[in-house]
Parts: C-alpha cells; structure tokens; sequence
C-alpha cells in the first residue's frame, strides 16, 4: 500500500512539476511588452536599434538561465535604471504615479458631490429662490406680448 | 483666509510642485564651450567603487560617450588608444563613458580593443543626459579646471585628435 501510494506521488509530481514549470518560465515576449528600449524611448517589443538586440540578447540568455520575470526585470533596472520599465515601479516617488491621479480624481467627486449638494439645497441656485420685482414682472409681461402671434 | 482656502491653495501649489519636479528632473541639460563639465561620480566599469571626472582635476580629459552597440565606437576606439598611449600621463587622459550599455557588453568592447584609459559606466544614461548629448560616440576636451574646451558630436579621428586637441595640451603648445 505505501509502495503505491509513493509510487501515485511520483507520477504526480513527474506530471505536474514540469507543466509547473513551464507556467512560471519567462518569455521574452511577455518581458518585451513591459519594458523599454532607453535608446529609442518605445516599448522593447517596437524596438529595432542594435541597442535594443542586445538588450534582447540579454533577456533570453537570462530566461536560458531559468531566471523569473521579476529577476529578469531586476537585472534590467541595475543595467539601464528604473526607466527601463515601461511602468513606473510601485515605491518611492515612483508611486506617485499611480498615487496622484487617483488622489485629484477623489478630490474632484468629492468637490463634485459637495456643489451638487449645495446647490439642491439652495434649490437649484440663489437667484430662483428670490421672487421677481414688479419691474421685472412687467418687462417680462411686455416681452411675452411683443412676441404674442 | 479660510480653512476652504488654504486647502484649494495647498492643493494647486501641490501641482505646481510637482510639475516644477518633473521639470527639472527631465527637462533638457547640457554643456557649452567654457561651461563647468558634470562630474557626477558613475561606477567603474571593471568594479571597484565609483570615478568621477573630479579625480582628474589638473589634467587635461578627453571624455569619451560610446557603447559597445555603436558601430562608429568601434571605429574611433583604436584612435583614441593610440592618442591615450601617445599623450597619456600626468597632464592628459582619455575617460571613457560606456553609456547605455550592458556591463558585460561594455567590458568585453574594453578587451576586444584593449583600451587601456580609465572607463566608468552610465547605463541610465543620467551622464550623457547631463552633457547633453545627442548620441555615441561624444567627446568632450575638459580642461585642468574642469571647463569644456572642445566639443565633437560624433567620431574623432586621428587626424582630429593630432590637429585639434594636441594644440590644446602641455606638450602640443611647447
């Protein structure tokens, strides 16, 4: 019983462990859509430039090394810096980013909603609220009966 | 001033701030003739901490931008190793600037010519950004004062070196 049961585990893990494998291993097309040519300021995956082969020639020699996506970005940015990354990284002034833009679109619903508000309450703004003056009353009888057909 | 208003004002001069940041981080730079050369420090391309072009205040530097994807690089190189062999030494020095490079790439370019001048590393690209240039290969003539004498968007042949910047050195003006 154990013999089989040892033997199952085997076959499982002869199975499984490779197609595991495969799901995590990099693939420079998947790496090229994330980050940049520094030379020619576009996506790795636009680039030509004989810059741009060699760093391609970079990035497979790495995924034959059986290196992950991140540790190949990693060897990117302590090649050519942060700006190899066609998106900012998630960490100091970088985050904000991704910090910013959320912050001002909070802030505008929030000036949004309190405008909204205000002006319901003060029904609809405060001149409707004011009844018109007499010689307004009589201007706008005036107006109304010069375009009377 | 209410408390309203200091906030919207807080807010814009947030903004500002960080356009002037931006700004200033990425806006353009550069240097002209007589301007002060930028002499951040930049690693060493063999390893062993960081070089800058201070370390060579009182020589005469001819600061060289090229990366070993750059053909007309390879083109100048041996020129530039012999001019380095020819005036190198206590009054001048060729520097090297492998910019936006791999460091394997860059040092087996350093081998392959057996460039025997000093060499740093620029893989951001900052240095070149802070002369301004506009490709590989640069050069740059720093004087011992650290200011730019000589500027040349593009290869240097020998017969440049031997007719514009010997003039310029010790030796070339006895």
């Amino acid at each position: 019983m154990k013999a089989r049961a040892a033997l199952l585990a085997f076959v499982l893990l002869a199975v499984l462990a490779p197609a595991a494998a495969a799901e995590q291993r990099a693939s420079l097309t998947e790496i090229e859509k994330q980050v940049m040519c520094p030379v020619c300021g576009t996506l790795l995956q636009l680039a030509e430039s004989p810059q741009a082969q060699r760093e391609k020639a970079f990035i497979r020699r790495l995924i034959d090394e059986g290196k992950s996506e991140a540790q190949i970005k990693d060897a990117l940015v302590a090649e050519y810096g942060d700006e190899v990354l066609a998106l900012p990284q998630g960490s100091g002034f970088s985050l904000s980013a991704y910090v910013v833009p959320i912050v001002a679109f909070l802030a505008a619903a929030v000036a949004l909603a309190i405008g909204v508000a205000r002006w319901r309450r003060g029904g609809g703004g405060p001149e409707a609220s004011q009844p018109p003056t007499p010689e307004d009353s009589n201007r706008l009888d005036a107006d109304l009966a010069r375009y009377d057909l | 001033m209410s408390v309203r208003s200091s906030i919207a004002v807080l807010a814009v001069l947030a903004v500002v701030g960080l356009l002037v940041f931006g700004l200033v981080s990425k806006g353009s730079s550069g240097v002209d003739l007589g301007e002060a050369a930028p002499a951040s420090p930049l690693p060493r391309l063999e390893g062993g901490g960081n070089g800058s072009l201070v370390d060579y205040r009182g020589r005469w530097v001819l600061v060289n931008f090229w990366a070993s994807w750059c053909v007309p690089c390879r083109e100048e190189a041996p020129a530039l190793q012999r001019f380095q062999q020819r005036h190198g030494g206590q009054e001048f020095t060729v520097l090297g600037i492998d910019s936006r490079d791999l460091t394997d790439d860059g040092r087996a370019f350093v081998e392959r010519y057996g460039l025997s001048y000093p060499q740093l590393r620029d893989g951001d690209g900052d240095a070149a950004h802070e002369y301004g240039t506009t490709g590989v290969p640069e050069n740059f003539l720093v004087d011992p004062h650290g200011k730019v004498q000589l500027l040349v968007r593009g290869p240097v042949s020998e017969e440049y070196l031997r007719e514009q910047v010997t003039p310029f050195l010790p030796e070339g003006k006895s």
